[in-house]
């Protein structure tokens, strides 16, 4: 991965996304539960947890693409937009799709029409929001595009010429060419190559960038948040149990899933064996009452069976009855007993 | 691309020259001597055998071939046993009548498939979708011939709206030709129209749950849109594979339709060839049904190159 940008100061007041309470069922089954998530201007948020988890869905319910029987409810306002996405009509959700929220799927193999050239599939998504006045003007700007993303001269391919890589970048080229207040990643490195990644990864940082677009990056790979996101959410079973500053959540995990979680994927040194996570996550839908985690949880007592509230902010926190111990408290404390020793 | 071109041109050739000598095979081995029959049973053996001679029955059956796919190859396609009159120009005239019977029922069908069954599969959990499956599938359940007859019932006798039967050429009388066409068309391509509806349904089935297709959405696309410009094309493909099959069903059907509604096309020809005992007339309208038909198979991988490009090999 190349030079990271300057991280700026985020404005808390003027969020470009803000979720609250978001819920997704199917029929009487909860999928995502009580999902609050807030994404400010130019902010590299990621969302990480195992698969069925609940990340993709709360990123369709941003999109309002979720699968047919698939419901949301709760809130997703989008700054800008005067009113709120979910329950707002496909006439009012695709005026916004494409042009102030964009979206890069996982399966860059699949995301592309096959009979379309692929210059005529970025050039559309301009066309249909009438950003580029004209169709030879759209075709300029996806070839410009192509060259960003360092693909120049398959403007007239189709994706099956273009490898697992390139098709992804022709995705990203896809989603940022509206210059979109939000891009949406779900996991958009995790079906190719290893030697592609970083590639991959180096062009949606550098595309949002340059937009000044705000990003939200679904992984469930953590050295990859570690590198590009600020701020990340844990989510488990449905919930977001843990959030905050990268550094923070990844070298002082209080949510005991998250705990497990780093220690399972321990971004330091694979020498040793790695510890597991015992069992496995519930079918969706199938997680416990109360803490979402327990049945899986070493630490897990009869209190377990209540929902544990929400321990500090809202973009800072997490929900656990047994927190792991803060080992920032720890030190501090610590270092002062030194000091007072001395 | 032109590899394919090549590839599928040299199966084309192949299966028509293996199907001619089906067809003149399957003719050659089925009993009683055309120049006999021609003659009457009464006839003298040495009649029979001057007829056979005239006919060219009496060289041997390779001879025989290759004169009649010789003849086929300069469009002669013979002198009949019966009538003693020359073939080419009664199939021409026959041929002309058939083809609008198939090209307005296929484009019936096409018409009545391509928005039902795209309705069909977009709203599949809805009412609408529901209904119009069935109705489709009640469609698929009647013949031809059946269709015609309640269609002359409901709109030649009960409404007198079109004429019941009869065919006039478009060049002598247009407004009557396109009366009469209306109903043997419509008969023909609602029931094919049925039939390709339930295909023209899963194969949009298919293309919704494409990844492609919520990527289209992603970028800003309305449900219907989306569907148009990204999902149609990629339905056709194995729809055009069913249109391509249903042609010869079409070719079928037009040889009953044509009976109900008293039109003298290709298949009436062949029905009066068989009762005729007219052997050589058979022969070369089943040959020209198979040609045609492999000709249109043909034509659909051909189609399929110009509508899927994964299919243009060899090409950057």
């Amino acid at each position: 991965m190349s030079a990271l940008v300057e991280e700026p100061e985020v404005a808390e007041q003027s969020d470009v996304l803000a979720v609250r309470g978001l819920t997704v069922s199917v029929r009487d089954k909860v999928l995502v539960e009580d999902v609050d998530l807030t994404v400010g201007p130019g902010e590299r948020v990621g969302l990480i947890g195992e698969s069925g988890s609940g990340k993709s869905l709360t990123a369709l319910s941003v999109l309002g693409l979720l699968p047919e029987d698939v419901h949301a409810k709760g809130s997703v306002r989008l700054a800008g937009i005067d009113h709120d996405l979910i329950g707002a009509d496909e006439r009012q959700l695709a005026r916004i799709r494409g042009r102030d929220l964009a979206m890069v799927f996982q399966e860059p193999m699949t995301a592309l029409n096959p009979t379309m050239r692929v210059g005529d599939q970025i050039a559309e998504a301009m066309l249909i929001h009438r950003t580029v006045p004209n169709r030879r003007a759209a075709r300029t700007a996806a070839t410009a595009l192509l060259d960003r993303v360092q693909l120049p001269g398959v403007a007239r391919a189709y994706p099956h010429q273009l490898s697992g890589g390139q098709r992804q970048r022709v995705v990203v080229a896809i989603a940022l060419a509206n210059d979109p207040a939000l891009l949406i990643c779900d996991e958009p490195t995790t079906a190719l190559d290893v030697t592609v990644q970083a590639m991959v990864l180096d062009l949606i940082l550098q595309g949002v960038a340059a937009r000044e677009s705000a990003l939200l990056f679904i992984t469930h790979d953590l050295a990859v948040v570690a590198t590009i996101c600020q701020r990340v959410l844990v989510m488990y079973g449905g919930r977001v149990v843990e959030s905050g500053p990268v550094h923070e959540v990844f070298t002082n995990p209080r949510h005991r899933y998250t705990e497990g979680l780093l220690a399972a994927s321990d971004l330091d040194s694979a020498a040793h064996r790695l510890p597991t996570i015992p069992g496995n996550v519930p079918a969706a839908g199938n997680f416990p009452t109360g803490c979402v985690f327990r049945t899986r949880c070493a630490h897990a007592t009869d209190i377990c069976t209540t929902t544990p509230p929400w321990t500090g902010s809202a973009s800072s926190g997490f929900a656990c009855h047994h927190p792991a111990p803060d080992l920032v408290a720890l030190e501090t404390r610590r270092s002062s007993r030194e000091v007072a020793d001395d | 691309m032109v590899l394919r071109l090549v590839e599928r041109t040299a199966v084309l050739l192949v299966s028509l020259a293996v199907s001619s000598v089906l067809v003149f095979g399957f003719m050659a081995v089925l009993p009683g001597d055309p120049a006999r029959v021609a003659l009457g049973v009464n006839a003298s053996d040495e009649a029979v055998a001057q007829l056979r001679e005239q006919f060219g029955l009496d060289r041997s059956l390779a001879t025989q071939y290759f004169d009649w796919l010789g003849g086929l190859l300069h469009a002669d396609f013979g002198t009949s046993y019966v009538s003693k009159v020359a073939i080419g120009p009664q199939i021409f005239d026959r041929l002309q009548v058939t083809l609008w019977l198939v090209v307005v029922g296929m484009i019936v069908a096409l018409v009545v498939a391509v928005p039902a069954g795209t309705v069909m599969a977009a709203r599949h959990r809805k009412i609408s979708g529901l209904a119009l499956s069935a109705i489709s599938q009640l469609g698929v359940a009647v013949p031809a011939f059946l269709a015609g007859i309640l269609l002359i019932m409901l709109f030649a006798v009960k409404l007198g709206w079109l004429p019941a039967n009869g065919w006039t050429p478009p060049a002598s009388d247009p407004g009557m030709f396109l009366r009469q066409l209306i109903l043997p068309a419509l008969s023909l391509g609602l029931v094919q129209g049925a039939v390709l509806t339930r295909y023209v349904r899963s194969a949009v089935l298919d293309v919704l749950r494409e990844d492609y297709l919520r990527t289209a959405r992603a970028k800003g696309l309305r449900p219907f849109p989306a569907l148009w410009r990204h999902g149609l094309r990629n339905a056709a493909v194995p729809v055009v594979t069913v249109l391509g099959l249903q042609l010869a069903t079409l070719l079928i059907g037009a040889v009953v339709v044509e009976r109900v509604f008293v039109i003298p096309g290709l298949g009436s020809l062949l029905l009066d060839g068989v009762s005729n005992r007219d052997l050589l007339l058979v022969q070369d309208v089943v040959m020209l049904l198979v040609v045609a038909v492999l000709v249109v198979n043909f034509l659909v991988d051909v189609l399929y190159v110009a509508l899927d490009p994964r299919l243009r090999v060899g090409q950057r």
